[in-house]
């Protein structure tokens, strides 16, 4: 009896444990959604190797609020994204704009590539084709003869 | 030195050259300082402003007010910790040869900020309060302490982002602010 009490006592706790659900962390499930998403490929700058998304820093959490707001308004992702672009610099992004000084972020991967292929290609050929030291008068007449007569071995 | 053995000492000094080269690389980049993001702002009109004075919330001060003058604007928050240390040098700078300092109270209690200024001093001309930190976003502002040098068309030339030393003041912020008087 006393055995049955006490696991009544604990489904009933247990009961109060999970009553009480997280609120929803913004009115519209839509714009927060939408946020996440955006503030996903943002870099928080107060702790550089977070996302605006998941930072706990207070700059994150206004700015994740400017971004509601912004969307509230009807702004589209690319005017929000300008919006901290002008403010913050293209450090924001974290895949960065294709431009002059970027270039070589860009394609250097791809450069390097070509290079090392480039180098791998000539070894390859010279290492498979590659005929030994050229050979100088007196050798290549040796050589047609010892080609000329093959049983008869030249000795030295 | 045989002749077999040259295309092989030009290899290992290619890849020795790659090497120190690569090392030359991660050392630069080992010493840049990546908390130090270049603010897009720089060379562009500072944004505008309307806040409430801190010392006294029923008047406002506007950017705007600041045309035709070389300033600094701070910001700063009685819950900054290297604010402690830049601030005798404000106060030093601003006493002892007059740089016009203003400064932005960004994100702070208003109680909280005037109690600061009055343990350690009030170097600014006026400060403004910022309670939300929405000018502080339109600013860039992401690490505080943070100063910007404002020219006389009201546009940002030089930001400098944590605390300000005597010697930058000496080196750096000063020689910019008799140039840009004289503009």
């Amino acid at each position: 009896m006393s055995r049955l009490l006490v696991l009544l006592a604990m489904l009933l706790v247990s009961a109060v444990a999970w009553a009480k659900e997280a609120p929803p962390a913004a009115a519209d499930p839509a714009i927060e959604a939408r946020m996440l998403a955006l503030a996903s490929q943002l870099r928080c700058l107060v702790c550089q190797n977070e996302s605006l998304a998941a930072s706990n820093a207070d700059l994150a959490a206004d700015l994740r609020e400017e971004i509601r707001e912004m969307m509230r308004q009807g702004k589209s992702d690319k005017q929000i994204v300008a919006f901290l672009v002008a403010r913050y610099g293209d450090f924001v992004l974290y895949k960065p704009p294709l431009m002059a000084s970027t270039v070589l972020l860009w394609f250097g991967p791809l450069l390097l590539l070509l290079a090392g292929g480039y180098a791998l290609f000539r070894r390859i050929r010279r290492r498979s084709g590659a005929p030994g030291p050229e050979l100088s008068a007196a050798e290549r007449a040796r050589a047609a003869r010892l080609l000329e007569s093959p049983g008869d071995p030249e000795t030295p | 030195m045989s002749a077999a053995s040259l295309p092989r000492m030009r290899t290992t000094w290619i890849v020795v050259g790659a090497f120190v080269a690569l090392v030359i690389v991660l050392a630069v980049g080992l010493r840049l300082n990546p908390s130090e993001v270049p603010s897009p702002l720089i060379g562009k009109p500072a944004p505008q402003f309307e806040l409430p004075v801190l010392q006294d919330p029923h008047k406002s001060f506007s950017g705007k007010e600041m045309l035709g003058k070389v300033w600094l604007l701070n910001v700063w928050a009685s819950w900054c910790v290297s604010c402690r240390d830049e601030h005798p040098v404000l106060v030093e700078y601003a006493k002892d040869r007059g740089v016009p300092i203003y400064g932005l109270d960004y994100k702070d209690k208003r109680a909280d900020a005037l109690q600061w200024l009055r343990d350690f001093g009030d170097p600014y001309r006026l400060s403004v309060s910022d309670a939300d930190g929405r000018v502080g976003i339109n600013f860039g502002v992401y690490g505080v302490p943070e100063t910007y040098l404002i020219d006389k068309r009201g546009i940002i030339r030089y930001k400098r982002i944590g605390p300000v030393s005597s010697e930058l003041m000496e080196r750096k912020i000063l020689p910019m602010m008799r140039e840009l008087e004289r503009e």
